[in-house]
Formats: structure tokens, sequence, C-alpha cells
């Protein structure tokens, strides 16, 4: 099985340091939650995972399966198996979800090969049988008029056509009622089971009670200032992150 | 359809039977007419229209000044023969191995009703089937309309587009040579498409078509045509005219894909007169062309006529597209809508002229126009212009515009899904122009995509390798 690991990477953006000296593996099927308060770094961190031109790591390594991925474009990490479900996806006006996933299908496609337009179509409607989403999100331009559960939904089915070997999940539970968190929670599961590599940002101790990650990761001011097991969630929800500031292993 | 695929860029050695030479007098213009053996009033309206070309001045907002083009230098009429070959295995080599090419004769098997070829000044070739012949459709040359039906082409004949119209009219009128002549009997409705080439061939010349379409009472026809050349480094003219009348309850579209060489100026005057109840749709799509000045017109003449512009044009490095549209309401409960949506690439311009214009006649009546820019490209212009003079009574008016342009995050979200920058970029713009792109008959829609897409390549690559 593979593994995603970064080795003391850094970030900045003109002056400021995003992130620093960062380390952690995650491993296919392994579970990590990264936690923080507001500003730590998480979304910049899983940006410079994607291969956001804006967030160029400075020092360090982004290795995928012992690759160094660094210098590769998006769309090679993409291709490559890495999967970035934002926190706010940004709309593409008449650009269907029928569309967006056919082309990322295609640009997929091993050298040589035809695409399959009709089993591609049994796995669409499949999927989004499995979110309980109809038939009608073919023709919906992506995101656009989306409401905020709509948006984390078609970032999960396209988790779920792309089948990514490790997935950034930027706050996928938030602004999501209980049904549609179930519906998150039990996608994740799946994945996992089936050997996904799931680095997940949240703030949700119901998705994480349900999750049962494998560690969770405190970033602060840029660094990993905590690690552990579930129990640390549970004492950032008591205590909040300030005890976090410095560094402190559990 | 085939115009503007790829292999449109071809060109074979042709020896034309027939070339009255460089630049254009009087005796050229008899030349002409003489060729074709027209009767004296069409010779007297070539021979007016030269004397209002001689005197007439581009207007001042026109990105394009009369001295600007050497009408000394272009060739008017190059041709094989006056009339057209009703069977395929009659045309002359060259020109068949052209329109082959072009996949002419496999799509007229594939979904048209009748088809015309038209290459240089004549056309070379035109079928109907045998059924719309039978049921007294016409669709013939506009050399034959006026030799065989005159009594239906005199009447309608430059009523709608005179030669003191503009500059590139009167051209037009002097010089003309081919096009289609349609006329659809009271009630015929005609399901498959009537489908005109134009193909440019020769350097230095010029184009000068004219197409005269007259339905009937409560008839329908779809009209499409498609616009090809070889690249050249010389200019090339291309000046058409286009009257289109809906009688009574008629339906009529116009679809044109326009994918000439950026050697072609395009300078095309189109308009069509709807009368009560009638209902006309121009859908336009300007791709190729180094300058393209075009506003499709409706005449709303009759009550409850409705009449639709929808263009989409395409202006990638160097070129100029100087698009719009024009409605005229003139009776009331008369409805108009205008979309355009334009897209400028690298130093690409495109410009929106809108004109709508609601006599103190047209009471009740709706306008409705929308124009979107999408720009890429930090050079990329967009202008536009829209003109409302609104003195009916009781009328809604409304005009909206926007610019866009494709964002950072737009493309990172798509490259982050594995989509190459080119790739996202295509299917951004194809998403900007889905909604018009519907509006196309289906083998046009797919086509007209991956047009569409072949300008991405005029792009320069903006993100590399960090």
């Amino acid at each position: 099985m593979g593994v995603l690991s970064l080795q003391n990477l850094s970030l900045r953006q003109g002056e400021n340091i995003l992130i620093e000296n960062v380390s952690f593996d995650i491993d296919g099927g392994g579970l990590h939650v990264l936690m923080g308060p507001n500003g730590a770094g998480k979304s910049s961190l899983l940006k410079a995972i994607a291969g956001h031109p804006d967030y160029r790591p400075f020092a360090g390594q982004i290795l995928l399966n012992n690759v160094p991925i660094n210098n590769f474009l998006p769309e090679e990490r993409s291709r490559r198996g890495i999967f970035l479900a934002f926190q706010n996806p940004i709309d593409l006006p008449g650009v269907s979800v029928a569309q967006l996933l056919k082309s990322a299908r295609q640009a997929r496609l091993p050298p040589g090969e035809v695409f399959d337009v009709i089993s591609f179509y049994n796995e669409f409607y499949e999927a989004l049988g499995s979110l309980s989403m109809d038939r009608s999100w073919a023709n919906r331009s992506v995101n656009e008029g989306f409401s905020g559960g709509e948006r984390k939904r078609c970032e999960l089915l396209q988790i779920l056509l792309l089948k990514p070997a490790f997935i950034l999940l930027d706050e996928i539970d938030s602004g999501l009622d209980v049904d549609a968190l179930g519906l998150v929670g039990k996608t994740l599961r799946r994945l996992r089971e089936a050997g996904t590599g799931i680095l997940l940002v949240t703030h949700s101790r119901k998705l994480l009670d349900f999750l049962a990650p494998d560690s969770v990761l405190i970033l602060h001011g840029g660094r990993l200032t905590g690690s552990g097991g579930p129990e640390l969630a549970i004492e950032v929800e008591r205590r909040g992150f300030q005890m976090f500031a410095k560094e402190r292993n559990g | 359809m085939d115009n503007g695929s790829p292999d449109s860029d071809f060109f074979y050695r042709t020896d034309y039977a027939h070339d009255v030479g460089r630049g254009l007098s009087e005796q050229t213009v008899r030349h002409i007419s003489r060729l074709k053996g027209e009767p004296g009033w069409l010779l007297s309206f070539r021979l007016k229209s030269l004397e209002i070309f001689q005197k007439l001045a581009m207007p001042d907002w026109a990105p394009l000044k009369k001295e600007d083009l050497d009408y000394g230098n272009i060739r008017y009429y190059l041709a094989h023969e006056q009339f057209p070959k009703r069977n395929w295995e009659e045309v002359p080599e060259e020109v068949k191995r052209t329109f082959d090419r072009l996949g002419v004769p496999e799509k007229e098997r594939k979904f048209l009703a009748g088809v015309e070829a038209q290459f240089d000044s004549e056309m070379a070739y035109a079928n109907l089937k045998e059924d719309l012949i039978r049921q007294g459709v016409i669709f013939v040359s506009s050399s034959e309309g006026l030799r065989d039906h005159e009594e239906i082409f005199r009447p309608y004949f430059g009523t709608l587009v005179s030669s003191s119209d503009n500059l590139f009219a009167a051209l037009n009128g002097a010089a003309f040579s081919g096009g289609s002549f349609i006329y659809i009997p009271p009630d015929v409705k005609v399901a498959q498409p009537l489908q005109a080439y134009f193909r440019i061939n020769a350097e230095q010349f010029g184009q000068f078509e004219r197409t005269l379409i007259i339905v009937g009472e409560n008839a329908e026809v779809i009209y499409l045509e498609g616009c090809t050349a070889p690249r050249f480094e010389t200019t090339t003219l291309h000046a058409a005219v286009v009257e289109v009348f809906a009688l009574a309850g008629a339906k009529v579209q116009y679809v044109t894909v326009q994918n000439w060489s950026d050697n072609v100026y395009n300078l095309v005057t189109k308009r069509a007169k709807a009368f009560e109840d009638a209902e006309i749709r121009w859908i336009d799509c300007n791709i190729g062309s180094r300058l393209t000045m075009k506003y499709p017109a409706l005449l709303l003449a009759g009550e409850r006529a409705r009449g639709e512009v929808l263009s989409i044009s395409v202006a990638h490095n160097g070129q100029r597209q100087d698009t719009g549209a024009r409605a005229i309401h003139l009776a009331p409960r008369t409805s108009s809508q205008l979309i355009a949506k334009s897209l400028s690439i690298g130093n690409g311009a495109a410009t929106y002229r809108g004109k709508i214009f609601l006599a103190p006649s047209a009471d009740h009546c709706r306008s409705h126009s929308r124009c979107d820019a999408l720009l890429l490209g930090e050079e990329a212009i967009s202008q536009t212009f829209p003109e409302i003079h609104c003195q009916g009574e009781g009328c809604t008016v409304e005009h909206e515009a926007s610019v866009s342009k494709i964002s950072d995050e737009q493309l990172f979200y798509l490259r982050s899904r594995g989509l190459d920058e080119r790739g996202a970029l295509g299917l951004m713009v194809n998403g900007f122009f889905s909604d018009l792109i519907r509006e196309f008959p289906m083998e046009y829609g797919v086509e007209l995509k991956r047009l569409i897409e072949m300008e991405m390549d005029d792009i320069g690559s903006g993100e590399s390798v960090p």
C-alpha cells in the first residue's frame, strides 16, 4: 500500500512563513485528522500537497510512494492519486458535473486507450445513487447555485469517480446537517476500508467519533505542535488550542 | 459539418474558365452581368451600385476605413461555369476534391434536405431532395433563381438591403455572384436543414454572394451556412448580402458557422423581415477571419412577430470580431431577444454593437438583450456599444452585460482534478458558450465545441513547472 509523506515541509507567502518544518506520513487506509485554530495553515498545507502554484514549498519534500513530487503540476499529482476536497469549492459556470467528471476521467486515460462512455455513465449513476443524488445532477453547472451541503456532496462524488489513493478534505463537514454529515462519515469509512489514505481537517466531534482516526495532528502557527490519538481531539475541545501554541507530543 | 475542421486549410491549384481580372470597373460589372445573361434591370442595379460604392465612405465608428483595402488588386469573378451541377459526378474535379475533403457529400446523405456548394464566385453544385421539389420548394443559386423564377425573385430582391445601405452592400450590389435563392411555399415545413457551403479557394479574391430567402405563410425552414478558406498571406474579401423574408406565421432559422482563414475580411450585411406572427432566428458563430463586421438585423414588421439573434464570436490573436445585432420593432406586440457571447484570446478584440429601436407604432413590445464577454489574457479586448431607442408605449426593454475572466482558482480547481491547463481552459470556455451551443443543430454543436477548443492553442502557457 502507498504512502504520502511530508518531510520537513516549509511554505511561505512573500515574507510570511505559513508552514514550518512539518513532517508526517499518511498510509493507505490510514485516517489522520489535522486540527488547529483559524489561520494555523491547515488549508495552505493541503493546497501545497495538491500543488497549488501559490503554495510552493521552499524547503522539505512531499513524497508520493517515495517519489518526490514538489515539482509536479497539480494535474500530475491528481492523476497520480492525490485529491483535494475544497472547503469552498468554486463555481464553474456552464460546466456540467458530468462534463467535469468525464474530462477528469479522460485525463487519466492511459495513452492509446479509448474512453468508454457507457461504462463511465454506469459508474456515474451508481456513484450518484450511493450519495443519494438524483440523475439531474449530471447537467447541473458545477457548484453554481449549490447549497453548502450540495457542494460537499459534489466533492465526494468526484472522489468516488476519480478513485484517488489519498484524499485531503478541507472541512468537508462545515455547513452540513446531521443527515449529510452521516453520509460523509459513511462514505469516508467506506473509502478508508477500501485502502484510501485520508487527511481530514475538521472540528466536528461527531465525525471524529464516527470515524475513529488513527491520529490527530495539531497545527499551530504553521508548526505541528501536537500529535496523538483521538483523545487529543477531546482535549482540544475541552481546553482550546492555546495549550498547543508550543510544541508538545502526546 | 466540416467547415472549419483543421483540414479546411488546404488548397488545390485551379484553372478558371472565367476570370474577369483584377479591379472593379464599369467594364468588369458589365462583363459579369453578360456572362450570367442577366436582364437589363439587374445590370442597371449593378451599375447604380457601383456608382454608390465609389461615392460612399465607411462610417466613423467602423474599425475599417474604405482605403484600408486595395480594391484594385482584388479579383472579382472566378468561375468554371455560371450554373451549378445537380449531379455530384459532373462537378469539376478539383472542386469536387475540395468539397469531398470538407465532407460535403457525406453530410448531404446524412442529415440535409439540400446542399449547395459555392466555389469562389459560383455555386458548383446544388441539389435538393425530390419530395421537396415536388412540394414546390426552390433551392437554387441566385443566378438560377433570377433566370428561372424572376417573378418571385424580383419583387423581393434588394428591398431589405439596398445598395446605399453601406459600402460593402454597394460593392456586393455591383459585383455579386453566387449565394442561395430559397423559396418555401405556404404551409410547407422543411424538416431537415438546407445547407450551403461557401469556399474561397483563390488568393486576392473577393467573394460576393447574395442570398435571398422567402418563406411563405406558415412555412418553415432551417438554413445552414458554413464558410472556409485556405490560409494565404494576401488579403481576401468576403462581402455578402443576405435578405430573408418570413411571411405571416412563417418560421426561419438561419445558422452560420464562419471559420474563414486569418487573411479574410468578412464584411456582411444580413437582414430579415418578419411579418405577422412570423419567427426569425439568426444563429451566428464567428470564429475565423482577420476582421468581421456583421450585425444581423431583425425587422419586426407584422404584429406579434418574434425575432432572436444568438451570436458567438471568438477573437484570437490578431483578430477582430466586430459583431452584434439589430432589432427594429415596427409593429405592436413584437418581441426580440439578442444574446451575444464573445471570447477574446491573446490580443484579440471582440466588439458588440447592439441597436434596438422601437417605433411609435410598436406598442406593447418586449426586447431583451444580453451580452457576455470572456477575456483570456492580459491584452484581450472586449467592447460593448448598446443603443436603445424606445418610442412605443407599454414596451419592456432590458439590457444586461457582463465581462469575466477565468480565475486562477477555477483553473486550480480543474487542474487539481487532473485536467491540464489547456483542457481546463477549454472546459471553461465551452461552459461559457454552452447555453448558446445548445441552440445549434446537434451536428454543428459537436463540431463547434471542437473548433472552440482548438482556439485554445492560441493561449501562451501561463502556469509552468515551478
